[in-house]
């Protein structure tokens, strides 16, 4: 049985109000760490924790705090990146749906830690309801004088405050989010300068995802080396994962860093395998934007290491067969899925969300969703495939903001290590749609041929 | 001297030169001039907050700087990166460069309806030279391209959207000299459309600036609609005293008919100062105008096929003894016209 940090207490009845939280332990951090320790203290623990952002980049926490620029008379701001809307994940709306308050716990140590007056939780529009279970928590929070003015007699006044978002997948780029939190068009800014130096308003801020933030709380209770002892070589502690797709048992699941993707998928303490008895075809490892890995290769590296589900492991092998671990949004696809339907519909998504700020992201994700529709629909051309794969080369890495390489990479990897399946559908295009293409030789063990 | 601002060195495929901090590598570039200058769609000096969204001035960074010398590791947008000490650009030097800036030259025109044989813009649009240059003879693109009705944003201004490469230098133009917030983006990615607030007439006294900054014909100026092709127009410098802005503006004849008023342009399209819609839209007589001289065109551009260079005969391959002698006839006619 894996630890639990964050969902330790999880199946306790009425764990969303503040009574129970506390009584199961909750603001111990905030207490230990306005009473006990200064500001630069909680840095270091963070520090040492190795935590990494949980939100997809995977940038070391502490190093992003320390970058804070703190220029005098200037206010500092802590933005907490509630936008979840990555395709395969929903781990912050659950963690905000049934634990509010580690989110808020979470926002006091870290504004703290940062010298943050005021806060925000930026949540996606469409999660209304957790927009409502936030703010309550954030009044309960505020009547036991764990918010608002000298809290707990520390003299540290913190204010946090909701902010919904309009819905975009583009304002979870931590810019785009600033921008709409400041009332205008969620375009991403041109970096250089970063939020930290010039974020909100201007000002010094630090944007990091509600599971970074939730995790804070159990650094400060605990110590950042008792953390840092979870986990790998650099990726350290728990990581919340949610699974869907063909699994017995979808799901968010807690796993300590390190453990075999093998044990995850088919171990009956976490996903129980693939659902009616089929086999596993393809697995997104980390929400939409990272390459899908066909089943050999996400059990096992390509040197035949099995793969762990970790920042390092994951991504062993770099494009050409590794994936990487993203915000921990796993989907796993069974024989009877279309890798070639399921990356028209990833480019749908991408195309759709597409700021239309930077040419090869606004045009390029458009031509690619045409052209996969086409080979989709039994029209396409085998010269598509080489064209798909130009249009996604000249799009990474040229755009202003990570999504144009979010769009490019689903296509990449699918061309990649699905080519034949593309072949298959433009060459029978009456047959593909009909029937899919199924498991060929991407299953893991393969099916002895009987002669 | 302490106050002396320490200059920053940098090198641009091979090219050094010295700027003071704070100035973007496409400025630099700019100081030295020549081929080594990246094209750029949406940055605009004049415009704060413009560039970085076309993509066509990407260039690579092969030397950070002299403290920090690690390459950059993608390609930056030359427009909004300002320049390190010892800092070493690659622009067509690099082969990677030049693939990404065909990649972007290709998207932006596989939604751009290429009309140009009926667009005012032809002849001094950024994007038919940009094409020229980098683009591909062919098009990779089988699909409907995306198309939009005509807006008339007021009465002297019209927006063609299928024209648009979305650049935002008009956002710029509209927010930073008419105060309101009226024209701006609506909708997301390849569905995005310039739009003014619920299709609102602009009627701020510098509005006509958008005409100006737009690099393609989206935003033609409905005065000269379909009133001659640019390059059968002589652009001649003039000024006059005008009460709301400087009044220095280029009037483009034909014949004896001033049939546009543009603001002056320098050698990158951009225009020195902005100028007012009465200079632009009403003052079209010569009468009302002080003329000063014909307009710098750069050899280059088509405009100046109307010949205000010293005529320099095409080189003669062959021996050809009439071309040759039609050669000296026309140089001697254009000597007359100096």
């Amino acid at each position: 049985m894996g630890r639990k940090l964050l969902l330790e207490h999880i199946h306790v009845p009425g764990i969303n109000t503040l009574a129970v939280y506390r009584e199961k332990g909750g603001y111990r951090a905030v207490e230990k760490a306005l009473k006990t320790m200064s500001p630069d203290d909680v840095l270091e623990e963070v520090k040492k924790s190795g935590l990494r952002g949980r939100g997809g980049a995977g940038f070391p926490t502490g190093m992003k705090w320390s970058f804070l620029a703190k220029p005098e008379g200037v206010p500092r701001y802590l933005v907490c990146n509630g936008d979840e809307s990555e395709p395969g994940t929903f781990k912050d709306r659950f963690l905000m749906t049934h634990i509010p308050h580690a989110l808020i716990e979470g926002m006091i140590v870290s504004s703290y830690a940062l010298g943050a007056k005021t806060s925000y939780i930026y949540i996606r529009g469409e999660m209304m309801p957790q927009i409502r279970i936030i703010e309550n928590a954030i009044q309960e929070a505020k009547a036991a004088g764990l918010l608002g003015k000298n809290i707990l007699g520390s003299g540290y006044d913190l204010e946090i405050y909701v902010q919904p978002g309009g819905g975009a997948y583009i304002c979870g780029e931590e810019t785009a989010l600033l921008e709409s939190l400041e009332g205008k068009r969620g375009n991403p800014r041109i970096k250089p300068p970063f939020p930290a130096v010039a974020g909100l308003y201007g000002c010094p801020t630090v944007v990091n995802n509600v599971e970074s933030i939730a995790a804070v709380v159990p650094i400060v209770n605990d110590g950042g080396e008792e953390y840092a002892k979870i986990g790998i070589e650099r990726s350290t502690g728990t990581k919340l994962i949610s699974a869907s797709g063909n699994l017995v048992k979808p799901g968010v699941y807690e796993i300590e860093m390190g453990l075999p993707v093998e044990e995850f998928i088919y171990s009956d303490e976490y996903c129980g395998g693939i659902a009616n008895g089929k086999k596993l075809k393809a697995v997104v490892a980390g929400g939409s934007s990272v390459p899908i890995l066909p089943a050999n290769l996400i059990t096992k590296t390509i040197q035949g290491n099995p793969r762990l589900m970790t920042y390092e492991s994951l991504a062993d092998g770099g494009f050409v067969s590794g994936t990487a671990m993203g915000s921990g949004g796993f989907i796993a696809f069974d024989e009877d899925q279309c890798i070639v339907r399921n990356t028209w519909n990833y480019t749908r998504f991408y195309r759709h969300e597409s700021c239309g700020q930077c040419s090869p992201c606004r045009e390029g994700t458009g031509w690619m969703e045409k052209l996969l529709y086409r080979i989709e629909t039994g029209t396409g051309n085998l010269e598509d495939i080489d064209l798909l794969w130009d249009i996604q080369r000249r799009i990474e890495g040229n755009t202003i903001c990570p999504l144009g390489d979010a769009a490019a990479w689903p296509v990449a990897a699918a061309i990649r290590h699905f080519r034949d399946e593309f072949e298959w559908h433009i060459m029978n295009p009456q047959e593909a749609q009909t029937r899919n293409y199924g498991l060929a030789q991407y299953a893991d063990p393969l099916e002895p041929v009987v002669s | 001297m302490a106050d002396e601002i320490q200059k920053f060195k940098v090198s641009i495929d091979g090219i050094t030169i010295e700027v003071d901090p704070g100035t973007t590598i496409l400025n630099a570039a700019r100081k030295i001039g020549g081929d080594i200058v990246p094209p750029a769609m949406c940055y605009y000096s004049k415009l704060e907050g413009s560039g970085g969204k076309c993509r066509t001035c990407l260039v690579k960074v092969s030397k950070g700087s002299e403290k920090d010398p690690r390459p950059m590791p993608k390609l930056v947008a030359s427009c909004r990166t300002t320049v390190m000490d010892g800092m070493e650009v690659m622009n067509i030097t690099s082969p990677e460069v030049l693939d990404a800036r065909k990649g972007v030259v290709e998207m932006l025109l596989i939604n751009h309806p290429l009309d140009c044989p009926v667009c005012d813009q032809a002849g001094e649009c950024k994007l038919q030279d940009l094409s020229y240059e980098h683009g591909t003879e062919q098009t990779r693109y089988e699909f409907e391209r995306r198309s939009f009705e005509r807006i008339d944003i007021g009465d002297k201004i019209q927006l063609h959207m299928n024209r648009c490469i979305l650049c935002y230098r008009c956002v710029y133009t509209a927010n930073q000299l008419t105060g309101k917030r009226e024209h701006g983006i609506i909708y997301r990615g390849d569905h995005a459309e310039i739009s003014t607030f619920i299709e609102n007439a602009l009627d701020n006294d510098f509005i006509g600036n958008v005409i100006d900054v737009c690099p393609v014909g989206a935003l033609t100026d409905k005065t000269f609609r379909f009133k001659n092709r640019v390059w059968f127009t002589k652009p001649v410098d003039a000024h006059r005293d005008c009460p709301s802005c400087s009044g220095k503006v280029t009037l483009w004849y034909k014949g004896t008919d001033v049939i546009r008023v543009t603001g002056r342009k320098d050698e990158y399209d951009e225009v020195d100062e902005f100028i007012c819609n009465t200079c632009r839209f009403e003052k079209k007589h010569t009468d009302d105008w002080v003329l000063e001289h014909p307009t710098d065109v750069s050899d280059q551009s088509v405009i100046a096929s109307n010949h205000y260079h010293a005529f320099n005969p095409p080189p003669v391959i062959k021996e050809d003894a009439q071309l040759k002698e039609a050669n000296i006839e026309q140089l001697a006619r254009s000597e007359k016209l100096k």
